[in-house]
């Protein structure tokens, strides 16, 4: 991997994205929350909001702890039940759709996934394939087909015969991904993808999903914890806190002192990124401030 | 046991990967394919040597003529009479408590989760013995009984265990409870009932296929195939579901739905067969254990813990019934002294799972 290269590339790009020439059509429709409301028990969470993620980019959705971005996103891919408004897959109301239709159009990797003992990396990816598949479920060699081409493109065809439980946080992580790319689906949502992995490997991840974004046009959304990464990654980036959208669209524009300082209660400092040119959140705390 | 070809060295041509990915598929079904054969071997073998053997000892050829309808009154009369039925009978509930075992484990996703454990078949017990002494009940009306008690008791440790989702430790930790107090119902009606009644009272507490006979036989048989058809239909929702909620939905599956239906026919499997059998012990959490490591590809191993199910309660049987270690016991003694050992390594040992 030619990685010292990659960043000298970087340093000389000031906008990180590259020109719409370079990049692959929108896979698919754009998945689109309506006046949505969520919440647990009576809790509400969020209460009518509205949400579009631009098709065939990447979105990223950012905010303090507990401001209902997760929940917004497990509700975006129906793994929690809307208490009002509605989510639109283009043009269709997704609650007109079955639940295998969506699972069609729609991949989703939650936040605890869990392997079952001694699944091997191939058998665990090939369960993405379960929407495609009819009764009793035979796979074919399309589904083998679709298999590996997912583990090539997360780099793990190697592990395919690997037991899941024996590989590393990051290659595990790639696994999950594969698994929900063999599901073949225009929309890809992630919550919080990058959590338990170290920096390297945070970046290997966002840097693989950029790829994918490119390449094949999937529009990907995920919740991410880490306001720079997001910054830099986003083509679309959401703020949120206490179950509303504070601040969204470019991340140049979007990410301000302000705006952190409303979003997350923090002082700082936004910077350009010397190695994207992204916004760059240097945030103030009571001691070691220079100036 | 079918070596899976490595495909560490054989990357990157994509159609090769595909073929890789082939391979590795075959390789798992043709190990179970070999898991099944084995068992159906062992099955064979020891089936008729539970012809074979008895008071008076039968040829194996003469005794599986026999089987199948040809031979002398007195053998036709000891083999289709006597013998057979009882090998049927291990075999079948045997199958049946390995299948309800294997569903509720994955569904659940817990090994530990097994209707021994949870109360489940004490429950079916504790319906059955009131259906018998205390309505009067007989035959199917039994089974009906057994399979409301045991129904009854997986409804309540379902609403008492239900908080935001169904938390599967919750779930056991409830269900050790209702078998306790399930067993302790039993306890009472055994004691207060007549002395000939309560005659059976082994039957229902440690499970026993010595007499179950020609008709409840062919209910058995009927009602497992019912339940296993059933089964078919939900089997194929326990991949995504062993990769937890979140995702089986994303996958497209019925969650609650899955779960709810999934339960039920593992119920239905359990209360058949201890209406007819008893609460033979530890077959559902043991069978398919064994059969998850003979597999051990992480798959929920149904149709795998089905056979070493009959399997185990077969061969528990024949060693009870002929004193193979110098006792006579019915076969929920043998399964007990199997499955206890394998029980208290199960909780030594239980490491929690790991995320992601």
């Amino acid at each position: 991997m030619a990685r010292s290269e990659s960043t000298e590339l970087r340093t000389t790009v000031t906008d990180e994205r590259v020109p719409a020439a370079d990049r692959a059509p929108a896979a698919g429709p754009t998945l689109r929350a309506e006046g949505v409301a969520l919440g647990y028990e009576g809790r509400t969470v969020i209460d009518g909001l509205d949400l579009t993620l631009p098709a065939g980019r990447i979105t990223a959705i950012v905010g303090p702890n507990a401001c209902g971005k997760s929940t917004l996103l497990r509700g975006m891919a129906r793994l929690h039940p809307l208490s009002g408004g509605k989510l639109l897959l283009g043009d269709r109301d997704v609650s007109t759709m079955s639940r295998r239709e969506l699972a069609r159009a729609v991949g989703m990797l939650p936040q605890s996934s869990i392997a079952p003992d001694g699944v091997r990396v191939a058998e665990l990816v090939a369960r993405g394939r379960y929407p495609h598949q009819g009764w009793f479920g035979r796979h074919s060699s399309d589904d083998d087909a679709v298999v590996a081409s997912a583990l090539a493109a997360t780099g793990v065809a190697d592990l395919a015969d690997r037991p899941v439980q024996d590989l590393s946080g990051g290659q595990r992580q790639r696994v999950w991904i594969a698994m929900v790319l063999a599901q073949q689906t225009d929309v890809v949502l992630l919550d919080e993808p990058t959590t338990f992995l170290d920096v390297r490997h945070q970046l290997d991840l966002l840097d693989l999903l950029t790829s994918l974004n490119r390449e094949r046009g999937t529009t990907v959304a995920m919740v991410l914890h880490e306001l720079n990464l997001a910054a830099r990654y986003a083509d679309h980036l959401v703020v949120m806190n206490t179950g509303r959208i504070v601040a969204e669209g470019d991340p140049g524009e979007v990410l301000t002192s302000d705006v952190v300082r409303g979003a997350f209660d923090l002082e700082s400092d936004v910077v350009p990124d010397p190695v994207s040119g992204t916004p760059m959140v240097v945030p103030r705390g009571r001691f070691h401030t220079a100036r | 046991m079918a070596s899976s070809p490595s495909i560490t060295t054989t990357v990157p041509r994509a159609a090769g990967l595909r073929d890789a990915i082939g391979h590795l598929r075959t390789a798992r079904r043709r190990r179970l394919g070999m898991v099944l054969a084995t068992c159906a071997v062992a099955l064979a073998a020891l089936g008729t040597l539970g012809l074979m053997l008895g008071d008076s000892t039968i040829a194996p050829g003469t005794a599986l003529l026999a089987a199948f309808g040809a031979g002398d009154a007195g053998d036709l009369f000891i083999i289709q009479k006597l013998r057979l039925p009882r090998v049927v009978a291990a075999v079948l509930v045997g199958a049946m408590f390995g299948l309800a075992g294997a569903l509720f484990q994955s569904t659940l996703r817990n090994p530990l989760a097994s209707p021994d454990i949870l109360g489940i078949a004490a429950g079916a017990s504790l319906g059955a013995v009131t259906g018998l002494l205390t309505f009067g009940l007989a035959g199917i009306a039994v089974a009906v009984s057994a399979f409301g008690g045991g129904l009854a008791v997986a409804l309540a440790i379902w609403f008492l265990a239900w908080r935001r989702g169904l938390h599967s430790i919750r779930f056991v930790l409830v269900g050790v409870g209702f078998a306790y107090l399930c067993q302790a119902f039993m306890t009472w009606l055994l004691a207060r009932a007549e002395e000939r009644e309560a005659a059976s009272a082994l039957l229902w507490t440690v499970g026993s296929v010595a007499d179950v006979r020609g008709e409840d036989l062919g209910v058995l048989a009927v009602g497992a195939l019912v339940l296993t058809i059933g089964v078919a239909v939900v089997a194929r929702t326990q991949g995504p579901l062993a990769l937890g909620d979140d995702n089986a939905r994303a996958l497209g599956v019925h969650v609650d739905a899955a779960r709810v239906t999934t339960l039920l026919l593992a119920v239905g499997l359990v209360a058949l067969a201890t209406s007819f059998a008893g609460p033979v012990a530890f077959v559902a959490l043991v069978a398919p254990a064994i059969a998850r490591r003979l597999l051990s590809d992480g798959s929920p191993a149904l149709t795998a813990s089905t056979a070493v199910g009959a399997l185990l309660v077969l061969a528990a049987d024949l060693i009870g019934n002929h004193q193979v270690f110098g006792v006579a016991a019915p076969v929920g003694i043998v399964t007990g002294l199997v499955g206890a050992p394998y029980l208290l390594w199960l909780l030594a040992t239980n490491e929690r799972k790991e995320r992601r």
